[in-house]
């Protein structure tokens, strides 16, 4: 006698992931499945076309989420996901691109491309994964790394001090700007959806538990879970200024910022038409 | 209807066939149109500016995209990523420039991604002289960037070869899938002569070969392909594309048998092909008994030389590589066999006479002038060493 199983309520999302390529590789409570999760979910209810939409990311725990992803993927070197995210959509406005990349790549290394994305409003999605340390090359401190912090690269303590992300990519000017975690799946999921629909440049923080940081800092991806599901506040009017992560207070979630300045690529096309109708 | 006024109005924006009076750069842009060039993507430099400033100014009028990015390496990225959206991309630089693109053309190298870059050699190291001529960076062209791959640099002489090369440039990128590099100096991308420019149908345009294969089929770097198929993003394969070692899927391993077969390809794409793309040329080497090797703006001093050489009764030829890589080896095998002298004159401290010792040192005398950068060796000069050469 076979067992016959229920379908399962996630079949269609298996159609736009590579299931030949599981299991995949991140660590037993890491957030970033979960991002893909909601990434695949808001794709599909997104109306766009499958074959429309496009991920990139450059090196690093995050950045393997496109090669799981059955979209045109492409995984390129560290740090510079975003100029060539920018480089597609600029030949090709009618790609829906998205970057799924960390907080080491997109903020470290790859700092002055999302400063330079961000001010020259390039319609590109940027989903940026904080998990506040560099988890693929064992554990080193980064832009994001909490005060005191103990890392494989400051056994003492992080001193630097760290990103405030919505914080800085509104003061860029970013179109769009949200912050959720992966226990927030369906404010997460529609966020992504308000974020395809975005003419510019527009991120998602998702602040996540990761397994190596949490081994460093007496915070296990489950502790960290459950502190994530006690001491989270949304708040879509959030004074910025004052959301940066601590957990010594409650993390503030949201969709912070809306703005409509059309994109660079827009204006690009504009500017295209105006000279080629009028002869230059 | 609209979408075919705006072709038109593109085509009629582009360089017509005639006889111009132009500087390099500029050729090298218009060529750059000419061959399908509708992305820009680039960063301000001496001596490369003209170029950059030219497509600024003309790839909105042929419905193109210019982007002055942060610095070349989000530039030189940014290529790949237009490339990939079937949009041929380019861009210009000079030495500094060129270093800080050594990762994203390894990349270029390993996704396969036609894309093609403009290096206006100046004067090195470091910042070293901006506004002045070099031609230090024939090996950094090669060899820049980490791990094994190829390239093809071209190494244009004149106006009408900034031009002309510009042209194959693309011709080869997108026919090999490598980034191509033309790899000029500021004498020749700043210097203004004539240009003739062909009739359109004179010149031949190279696009991507289209899969055969049904997306569900389809494999992106499908080894029964030495040059495989090009997908772009957008038309349904849903693709996989990765700068880590990957199989024919596109899918990363660790595996020492898809390393082997994917490096093995990446190289095998040029070196089989080496005779198709190299080139050169050369003058009065039949009989020669020393035969000087120079390139770009130095082989027209080198010419000057020969001929004055040729003058005083003695038999000396000119071989100029067109390109650095491939290096041309070929072309010189039948003054080595004679037993020639060979003179490689360059504005670096030897750089391609290494190239040319690694391919006849012990058969035959490989003498080496070399050059500070700043200048371009004057005729006399390089008379001078041949007569020292042949005191020998």
């Amino acid at each position: 006698m076979s067992l016959r199983l229920p379908h399962s309520r996630t079949d269609p999302l298996k159609s736009l992931l590579r299931m030949e390529r599981f299991p995949h590789i991140w660590c037993p409570g890491c957030g970033i499945g979960v991002v893909v999760k909601c990434f695949v979910e808001a794709a599909l209810q997104s109306g766009i076309p499958v074959e429309k939409h496009v991920v990139a990311s450059g090196i690093g725990c995050t950045s393997r989420a496109p090669g799981y992803i059955k979209m045109d993927g492409f995984h390129v070197i560290h740090g510079r996901a975003i100029p060539f995210a920018v480089g597609l959509k600029t030949a090709r406005p009618d790609l829906e691109v998205t970057v799924i990349a960390g907080d080491g790549d997109l903020l470290a290394i790859g700092g002055n491309h999302f400063l330079h994305a961000t001010r020259r409003n390039d319609d590109i999605n940027v989903i940026l994964v904080n998990n506040f340390i560099y988890g693929m090359t064992g554990g080193q401190y980064g832009p994001t790394t909490l005060e005191m912090a103990v890392t494989t690269t400051s056994p003492y303590g992080f001193v630097e001090g760290a990103f405030n992300v919505p914080y800085l990519a509104s003061a860029l000017g970013a179109n769009f700007v949200a912050r959720w975690t992966p226990l927030h799946t369906k404010e997460l999921t529609n966020a992504m959806l308000e974020m395809f629909k975005v003419d510019g440049f527009a991120i998602i923080e998702v602040v996540s538990p990761c397994l190596i940081y949490g081994e460093l800092n007496n915070m296990p991806p489950l502790d960290m879970m459950k502190w994530l599901k006690d001491n989270t506040i949304i708040d879509h009017n959030a004074d910025l200024s004052k959301i940066s992560v601590d957990f010594k207070k409650p993390l503030v979630l949201g969709n912070f910022v809306r703005r409509y300045r059309p994109s660079h690529q827009t204006r690009l096309r504009e500017l295209v038409k105006k000279v080629m109708g009028g002869g230059g | 209807m609209s979408e075919r006024i705006s072709l038109l109005r593109a085509e009629e924006a582009l360089l017509r066939p005639g006889v111009y009076f132009m500087q390099g750069n500029i050729a090298a842009a218009e060529a750059a149109l000419l061959a399908g060039c509708r992305f820009f993507a680039g960063y301000p430099i001496t001596p490369s500016n003209e170029i950059a400033e030219h497509m600024s100014r003309r790839l909105p009028q042929v419905g193109g995209y210019f982007i002055q990015f942060e610095d070349e390496i989000a530039s030189v990225i940014a290529l790949s990523g237009a490339a990939y959206a079937g949009v041929k991309s380019m861009t210009a630089t000079s030495g500094p420039g060129f270093s800080l693109m050594q990762e994203g053309i390894g990349m270029a190298a390993m996704i396969e991604a036609p894309i093609v870059i403009i290096n206006v050699q100046r004067g090195g190291p470091s910042t070293g002289l901006p506004t002045l001529v070099g031609q230090g960076d024939i090996m950094q062209a090669k060899w820049g960037s980490h791990g094994d791959y190829e390239i093809v640099a071209y190494l244009p002489s004149s106006v009408q070869e900034m031009f002309d090369l510009t042209i194959q440039a693309f011709n080869t990128a997108w026919a090999y899938r490598v980034p191509v590099i033309v790899l000029t100096d500021q004498r020749v991308g700043q210097m203004i002569e004539k240009l003739n420019v062909p009739d359109y149908n004179e010149i031949p345009i190279v696009g991507r070969r289209v899969p055969e294969e049904p997306p569900e089929e389809f494999l992106p770097f499908n080894s029964k392909y030495l040059i495989p198929p090009m997908a772009f993003a957008g038309e349904g394969y849903r693709f996989h594309v990765t700068t880590l070692t990957h199989d024919e899927r596109g899918y990363p391993s660790t595996s020492h048998k898809v390393s082997t077969k994917l490096v093995t390809r990446l190289i095998r794409k040029i070196r089989d092909n080496e005779k198709a793309i190299g080139r050169y040329d050369s003058v009065s080497t039949d009989d020669a008994d020393l035969v000087i090797v120079a390139y770009g703006i130095t082989s027209r001093s080198a010419l000057k030389a020969v001929k004055e050489a040729r003058r005083e009764g003695l038999k000396v030829g000119l071989f100029r590589p067109i390109t650095a890589w491939p290096f041309p080896y070929w072309g010189l095998k039948e003054a080595v066999d004679r037993g020639a002298d060979i003179l490689v004159v360059e504005i670096n401290m030897g750089q391609m006479v290494r190239v040319v010792r690694e391919h006849f040192a012990n058969i035959v005398n490989i003498h080496s002038m070399t050059w500070a950068p700043g200048e371009v060796p004057r005729p006399h000069d390089i008379l001078m060493k041949i007569k020292e050469v042949y005191e020998r």
